[in-house]
C-alpha cells in the first residue's frame, strides 16, 4: 500500500478492509447458509455478551484502519504534485512547520523544543508543504469529515437512508448563500461586526443553508409525509436555491461572476490557512456535540413514538441536531462550493460494514470522507498536473464505481 | 403501582378520538382494551404513553399525573410496544433490544445491560436469532424482538398496541402465557389493545370496550365480552361455546339489521 492515489490500487485497498471485516462477520451472500445453520441448531443461543464484544472489535478495527490509511494518504498527498517531494522531506517539513507553528501560539516554547531537524534535501519542501499542500490537504479532510458526519446525522434523525446535504437540497441553499456574499460582497454591515470575508461567506452559506433545512423539517413534520415526499421536496428545494444562484450569476458583473464560477464548481481551490484555522475550532465543537447524541440517535431508529415513551425530546433533538450538522457541512462548502457524494455515500458504506451504532458510526463515517475526499483531491490535481481537474469528477467516479461494486456484491441488497 | 385514567379525552380538531374514559390499572393486573377499528384503542395507549397530550383529563401514576412528570424518569416505568413497526437497515436484533435499557445506558454499555437483553431474548426464546439483521427476520419473529424490547425496559407497566397481530395462533398463546408470568413475576401491570376477543377473554383480568371513543363496557371479561355486548359494538352475532377447555366466544356472523360501519 505505497500509493493509495491511483484509483486502482484505491480499490485494492478497500478490498482490503472489506475482506479483514468480513472474516469476523458473515456477508449477506452467506445468510442462506447462515440460516440453515440457525435452523439446525435453532436451540443453542447466541450469546449477546460475545456478540457485542465481536461486534465492537470490529468497529474499532475499521476506525483503526481508516486513521492509518487517513494519515498514510496525506503524508502521500503531501509529497506529490508539481514539485514531488519525498516522504523523509515531507515529515521534516510538516514536523518544521508545527513547530513554528507552536511556537507562534505559545512563544515560550521557543526555549522549551531545543531539537534543531535536519534541513530537507530539498530546500522548498517547507514553503510548499506548509504553505501550499497542508491547508488544502487539512481542508480537504475537514470538508470530508463535515459531509460525512452531516450526511450520518441527517440520516439517522430523519431515518431515511437516502438524505445527505446533498440530497436534501442543503448544499444548493448554502451555496446560493455563499454566491449572495459574494455578489453583495461583506459592504458595512461585515466592517461593523468585524467579520472577516470568508467568515462573512460562511454567515451567509449557513443561514441559507439551515432556512432549507428548516422548509424541509417543516415538510417531514406535516401530516402524511412519507419518505419519497422527503427526498422529493428536497430535490425540489434544490432546484429552487439553484434558480436563485443563476439568478445571480446572470445579473453579477465580470469579476464576481468569475469567482463565482470557480466557487460552484466545488473543489479545495479556496484552501488557505486562514480558512483551516476558522473550520478547526467549528468542526471539533460540532462533532462533540453530535457525536454526544449518539444515543439518542440511534434510540430514534426505533420510530418517534418509541422514542418518545423512552423519554427523548423527539422534536427537539431532531431540530438541533439538524441545525448543528447544517452549520458544520455549511462552513465547510462555504470555502469548497458545491460538493456532493460524500454525504451520501460515506455514511452508507459505514453503515454496511459497521452497523448502525452512531457512536462509532459517526466517527468511522468521518474518516472515510475526509479519505475519500482527499484521495479525490490528490488525484485531482495530480492527475493531468499541472492542469487541475475539478475533485467532483475524479470522486463520483472512484466513489461511484466503489458503491456500485457493494450493491453488486450483494452487501447492499435490500437497501431501499 | 396503580395506574388511575380519570375522564380521558382526546381530540384530533374536533373529532373526538376518545371521550371520557376512565379506568384503573392495578398490579398484576392484564387489562384488555377492546372495540372495533377507530374506537381509540391506540390512542388511548399512546396517550398513556405520553406520545400524546391529552385534550382534557388525567392519567396518574402512583399518585403523580404522568404528564408533568418527569419523562426521563417515567420511561423507566412505562414500556411501550407499537403497533407499526420501525427498525432501520443493519440494525441486529440484540442492538435493537439493548436500547429499552436506553434510560440505563450513560455511554458505553455495561455487562449488566447485555445480561437483561440476554434474558429476554431468553424469555421469549428467540436467543437464536441475536446475532441477526432486523431484515432477515419474518414479521412474527420481528414482533417478538420488539416485545423483547419492552422486556428487558423491565417497566412497572406494559402497554402494547396490538402486538400479537403478525404472530400465529402458537405464538400468541406463547407471548400471553409470558406476559401473565412477567406481570406476575415483576408486580407489573399490562394493557394490551387486542383484536381478538378470546384472547382477551382468556388472558384479561380486566376490559375496557371503546366504542366510538366512548368506554361502553368495563369490568371482568365474563361481564364485558357477552353475545349481546358484542352484537351491540361490532354488530356482528355471537355465542358462548362451552366445552372441556372451557367458555369461547365465537363470532358467527354479520348482524344484518345493523348497517356497515365504516369506522373512522
Amino acid at each position: 500500500m505505497n500509493d493509495c492515489s491511483g484509483s486502482g490500487t484505491r480499490l485494492s485497498c478497500i478490498e482490503e478492509i472489506l475482506l479483514r471485516l468480513r472474516t469476523s462477520k458473515p456477508s449477506r451472500q452467506n445468510a442462506k447458509q447462515t440460516m440453515n445453520e440457525t435452523t439446525k441448531n435453532s436451540g443453542s443461543a447466541q450469546n449477546v455478551h460475545l456478540l457485542y464484544g465481536e461486534g465492537t472489535k470490529r468497529r474499532l478495527l475499521l476506525i483503526g484502519i481508516l486513521v492509518f490509511l487517513l494519515i498514510t494518504a496525506s503524508i502521500i498527498s503531501a509529497g506529490i504534485g508539481t514539485v514531488s517531494i519525498s516522504p523523509a522531506d515531507t515529515l521534516l517539513a510538516i514536523g518544521e512547520g508545527t513547530r513554528n507553528a507552536a511556537i507562534v501560539v505559545v512563544p515560550s516554547l521557543n526555549n522549551v523544543i531545543t531539537i534543531t531537524l535536519p534541513a530537507p534535501e530539498n530546500p522548498q519542501a517547507g514553503i510548499i508543504v506548509n504553505n501550499f499542500r497542508l491547508p488544502r490537504i487539512l481542508l480537504a479532510i475537514l470538508t470530508g469529515m463535515s459531509l460525512a458526519v452531516a450526511g450520518t446525522v441527517m440520516q439517522g434523525l430523519l431515518r431515511n437512508p437516502l438524505v445527505s446535504p446533498f440530497t436534501l437540497g442543503m448544499s444548493s441553499a448554502a451555496a446560493f448563500g455563499a454566491a449572495m456574499a459574494i455578489v453583495i460582497g461583506p459592504g458595512i454591515a461585515a466592517t461593523l461586526f468585524f467579520l472577516s470575508y470568508e467568515s462573512w461567506i460562511v454567515l451567509f452559506a449557513f443561514v441559507s443553508g439551515w432556512l432549507s433545512m428548516l422548509l424541509i423539517y417543516g415538510i417531514a413534520r406535516s401530516r402524511g409525509t412519507n419518505q419519497a415526499t422527503l427526498i422529493l421536496a428536497g430535490v425540489v428545494i434544490g432546484y429552487l436555491f439553484q434558480a436563485g444562484v443563476l439568478a445571480l450569476k446572470y445579473l453579477s458583473n465580470n469579476d464576481k461572476l468569475r469567482e463565482l464560477t470557480t466557487w460552484l464548481m466545488g473543489g479545495m481551490w479556496g484552501a488557505s490557512w486562514d480558512a483551516v484555522i476558522l473550520l478547526i475550532p467549528c468542526c471539533i465543537v460540532c462533532f462533540i456535540i453530535l457525536e454526544s447524541m449518539s444515543w439518542d440517535m440511534n434510540t430514534l431508529a426505533a420510530g418517534d413514538d418509541v422514542a418518545k415513551s423512552m423519554g427523548i425530546n423527539v422534536e427537539r433533538t431532531r431540530l438541533f441536531g439538524l441545525m448543528v450538522a447544517t452549520f458544520v457541512a455549511s462552513c465547510c462548502l462555504a470555502f469548497t462550493g458545491i460538493i456532493g457524494f460524500v454525504g451520501l455515500m460515506s455514511p452508507h458504506i459505514c453503515r454496511m460494514l459497521i452497523g448502525n451504532d452512531h457512536r462509532y458510526l459517526i466517527p468511522a463515517s468521518a474518516l472515510l470522507g475526509a479519505l475519500i475526499l482527499l484521495v479525490s483531491d490528490t488525484v485531482a490535481r495530480t492527475i493531468l498536473s499541472p492542469v487541475e481537474i475539478p475533485v467532483g469528477i475524479v470522486m463520483y467516479i472512484i466513489g461511484g464505481l466503489f458503491f456500485l461494486y457493494l450493491i453488486l456484491r450483494g452487501r447492499g441488497r435490500g437497501l431501499y | 403501582m396503580e395506574v388511575i385514567v380519570s375522564q380521558l379525552t382526546k381530540r384530533y380538531g374536533d373529532i373526538p378520538a376518545i371521550a371520557g374514559v376512565s379506568f384503573e390499572v392495578h398490579p398484576q393486573e392484564i387489562v384488555a382494551l377492546v372495540g372495533p377499528n377507530g374506537s381509540g384503542k391506540s390512542t388511548l395507549i399512546k396517550t398513556m404513553a405520553t406520545i400524546y397530550n391529552p385534550t382534557s383529563g388525567s392519567i396518574t401514576f402512583d399518585g403523580e399525573d404522568i404528564f408533568t412528570a418527569d419523562p426521563v424518569d417515567l420511561a423507566t416505568r412505562v414500556g411501550y410496544v407499537p403497533q407499526h413497526f420501525t427498525y432501520t437497515l443493519y440494525s441486529s436484533v440484540f442492538e435493537t433490544i439493548l436500547l429499552g435499557r436506553r434510560r440505563h445506558i450513560k455511554w458505553s454499555v455495561s455487562a449488566e445491560e447485555l445480561t437483561r437483553v440476554q434474558e429476554a431474548l431468553d424469555t421469549l426464546g428467540i436467543s437464536h436469532l441475536a446475532g441477526k439483521n432486523m431484515d432477515q427476520l419474518s414479521g412474527g419473529e420481528r414482533q417478538k424482538v420488539f416485545i423483547a424490547r419492552a422486556l428487558a425496559q423491565d417497566p412497572a407497566l406494559y402497554l402494547f398496541d396490538e402486538p400479537t397481530s403478525a404472530l400465529d395462533i402458537r405464538h400468541q398463546i406463547d407471548v400471553m402465557e409470558i406476559m401473565r408470568e412477567v406481570t406476575q413475576s415483576h408486580n407489573a401491570a399490562m394493557i394490551i389493545a387486542v383484536h381478538d376477543l378470546n384472547l382477551a377473554y382468556r388472558y384479561a383480568d380486566v376490559v375496557v370496550m371503546l366504542d366510538h371513543g366512548i368506554r361502553v363496557g368495563y369490568g371482568k371479561p365474563d361481564n364485558v365480552l357477552t353475545p349481546s355486548g358484542i352484537e351491540r359494538v361490532y354488530g356482528v352475532t355471537a355465542c358462548m361455546v362451552e366445552n372441556e377447555y372451557g367458555r369461547f366466544l365465537l363470532p358467527v356472523r354479520r348482524d344484518p339489521r345493523k348497517p356497515a360501519d365504516t369506522g373512522r
